[in-house]
């Protein structure tokens, strides 16, 4: 579930409010995104590559938060995690051309 | 606002059928519920296609999936997907998708990456000169004259309303979750099937859906994939064992019977330990979101034990949907198509799963033809001006006002009718028709609720479409006293030849489910 925005990391552009698909996000008066309605939140980790700095974090369980903070994911690395595995970099697309998924279905038979 | 075809969902069948549409000079408009790009059940996920080149061997791969089907798919309807399918993955490489390369340097088009495939797409329909309108769930489709005449919903910025008047509707929705949190599958309530039977169309199939996946105890991660090189085990680092002794692995083939039956007593925990590190690699690589989970939890999937669940799919993973009557996706209702996971795809996967190949090369071709369809009907109705339009939404929108209910109450209800092991992994009559009973108390109770306004229309109508989803199921899976496919029964564990056949329900307040060889054989006869 959509558990942290760091208003430090954040620029206000808006993107996450826009795309995420269970618009869960509204914005305060300074433009910074608020978690509005988390119990929508589909664990969908979209929001995370989407953004261009990074500065969201949703845990993995999907019924309840589970309180982890802005510190924690910092210092765990944790900010831009998804972002990096898929190849997305500063919210663009990126990386579809080195999935080695063909790989995988090969073998899965 | 107006236009000729209008497109409710925000997916590939969406997508397609609105490509589809622009390309046969339509004008359209696609109204999603979230953002078109990342809504539905492939944006989070990384899709494998059905990709089978044209040739020999195209025949042979049908006649070698039809052999899956339980008897219920369609070999035409098999051929003529894969075929549209390979043709609309060969624009997707014309327009330049980034496809991975194979070694002798072919492009590998036989998967789809969901966040790359659906912002790219997102592109590409906004370049056909498609209006899109993300935000902006349907709540009901208008009528008129006997035609479907367009669908009204709401703005969520605001919870106004707005309309579309458009001289063809396609319906591509999705399947409908039943409130269970997996990936995408919070807009994934069955919206499309109510709307499609409140105009008068029916559904098939809606037995097939006994259909769950694995995944990491409490995330929303039903990605079976990895799980093929699993083994399970006790809390206590037991290795599970199936009844001749040896150890349960291969979670997404026949381990996961017995994962299902030893979640009935007590937690299963999972290791990837069959993956060499080869295997390690691209599965980390490839399947990213999968390790999501893992990666946030801090622990090693190859080594450490994990706890893990079976997810529930309803109808996204399984097969059952609105029931498609020609060639080009058409209802039966004039005006109305469907495509994607809100028709049935009992044509191309039968009575078991389309996940992992059939489902997504289905939701490229079904939204193909459905945004053709669409198109011409639109085009033969040009010219034509509708003078009253009919709103045909019923439960959810406008009730008696007898009695408040309170909404998550509900959707808790619904979701504990159908998903648990016990009452959709293994079925039996008793289960079922105590199931009937409470979801038709539920279903009474939501006729009898007030009006709601504004931006709470949304959820109660959301709530109407799955308790109206999950009693088709339950009347569709009554019926069916056989095991096939997806749909198995305690009480009849057979499969039995003469019940070959598909299931058609429909039904608002009375709700009926009939065999479609006996009804057509009865519209023969008379
Ligand atoms: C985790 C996972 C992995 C999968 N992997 C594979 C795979 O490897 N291979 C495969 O073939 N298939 C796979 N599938 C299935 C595949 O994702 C679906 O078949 C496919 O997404 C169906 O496309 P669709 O457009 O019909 O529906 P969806 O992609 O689910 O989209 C439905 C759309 O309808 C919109 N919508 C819903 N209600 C309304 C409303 N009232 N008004 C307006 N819009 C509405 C939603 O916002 C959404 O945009 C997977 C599914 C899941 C969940
Ligand atoms: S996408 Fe990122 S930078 Fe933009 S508003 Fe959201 S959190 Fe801030
Ligand atoms: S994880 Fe998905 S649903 Fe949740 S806030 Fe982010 S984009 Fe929205």
């Amino acid at each position: 579930m959509i558990e942290v925005i760091s208003s430090d990391r954040c620029i206000r552009c808006d993107i996450c409010e826009r795309i995420c698909p269970a618009f869960v996000f509204d914005r305060d008066e300074s433009g910074l995104p608020v978690i509005a309605r988390q119990d929508d939140c589909q664990t969908c980790f979209l929001c995370e590559i989407y953004c261009p700095t990074d500065a969201l974090y949703v845990a993995e369980q999907a019924h309840q938060p589970i309180g982890i903070t802005e510190t924690e994911v910092d210092q765990r690395g944790l900010f831009g995690v998804y972002a990096r595995s898929l190849g997305w970099s500063r919210g663009r697309a990126g990386g579809a051309q080195n999935d080695p998924t063909r790989h995988i279905r090969v073998a899965q038979v | 606002m107006e236009a000729d075809v209008l497109v409710v969902g925000g997916g590939p069948a969406a997508a397609w059928a609105a490509l589809s549409a622009a390309e046969a000079g339509a004008r359209v408009v696609l109204a999603d519920k979230g953002y078109h790009g990342t809504s539905g059940a492939t944006a989070p996920s990384n899709t494998g296609t059905w990709c089978v080149p044209p040739g020999e061997g195209r025949t042979a791969s049908v006649e070698q999936r039809f052999k899956r089907t339980a008897g219920l798919a369609d070999r035409r309807w098999m051929l003529r997907c894969a075929d549209r399918a390979y043709e609309n993955l060969q624009k997707l490489v014309e327009w330049g998708y980034p496809f991975p390369t194979e070694e002798d340097g072919s492009l590998y088009i036989a998967n789809l990456r969901g966040p790359d495939y659906m912002r790219f797409i997102r592109q590409r329909v906004q370049k056909a000169g498609v209006t899109i309108l993300d935000h902006h769930p349907v709540l009901e489709l208008l009528g008129a004259d006997n035609e479907i005449a367009g669908a009204a919903g709401l703005v969520r910025r605001t919870g106004s309303s707005f309309r579309v008047t458009a001289r063809a509707v396609v319906l591509a929705t999705g399947g409908c979750a039943f409130f269970e949190r997996i990936l995408g599958g919070t807009g994934l309530t069955g919206d499309g099937y109510l709307f499609a039977a409140e105009a008068g169309a029916a559904l098939s199939g809606m037995e097939f859906t006994g259909k769950y996946t694995l995944a990491p105890h409490g995330s929303s991660l039903n990605k079976g994939l990895p799980f093929r090189w699993a083994t399970f085990y006790r809390e206590d680092g037991e290795v599970l064992r199936d009844s001749n002794g040896e150890p349960v692995t291969n979670g997404i083939g026949g381990g996961e019977r017995q994962v299902a039956k030893a979640l009935l007593s007590g937690p299963v925990f999972a290791r990837l330990d069959h993956a060499e590190p080869a295997m390690q690699d691209w599965l980390q690589r490839g399947q990213p979101n999968c390790f999501q989970p893992y990666e946030r939890m801090g622990i090693n999937p190859f080594n450490d034990l994990f706890r893990v669940e079976l997810k529930y799919e309803g109808t996204v993973r399984g097969t059952g949907g609105i029931r498609i009557v020609s060639s080009d996706c058409a209802t039966g209702v004039p005006g109305l198509y469907v495509a994607g996971d809100a028709a049935s795809r009992e044509n191309v996967t039968g009575g078991v799963s389309g996940g992992g190949a059939i489902n997504a090369s289905w939701a490229i071709a079904s939204g193909w033809w459905a945004g053709h369809g669409a198109a011409q009907h639109a085009r033969r109705r040009q010219g034509r001006h509708f003078k009253q339009l009919q709103a045909l939404g019923t439960t959810g929108l406008n009730g008696t006002a007898e009695r408040e209910v309170d909404l998550s109450e509900a959707a808790q209800v619904v979701h504990d009718e159908i998903a648990p092991l016990e009452k959709s992994y293994w079925r039996s009559g008793d289960t079922l028709e105590a199931s009937r009973v409470q979801l038709e108390k539920l279903w009474a109770g939501l006729n009898a609720a007030p009006s709601s306004k504004g931006i709470a229309r949304l959820r109660s109508r959301e709530v109407a479409a799955v308790t109206a989803t999950a009693r088709w199921t339950v009347a569709a899976a009554l019926l069916r006293t056989e095991s096939r496919g997806v749909h198995r029964r305690k009480d009849f564990p057979e499969e039995r030849a003469a019940e070959t056949s598909r299931i058609i329900v429909s039904g608002l307040d009375q709700v009926t489910a009939v065999r479609e060889q006996l009804a057509l054989d009865a519209m023969q006869e008379a």
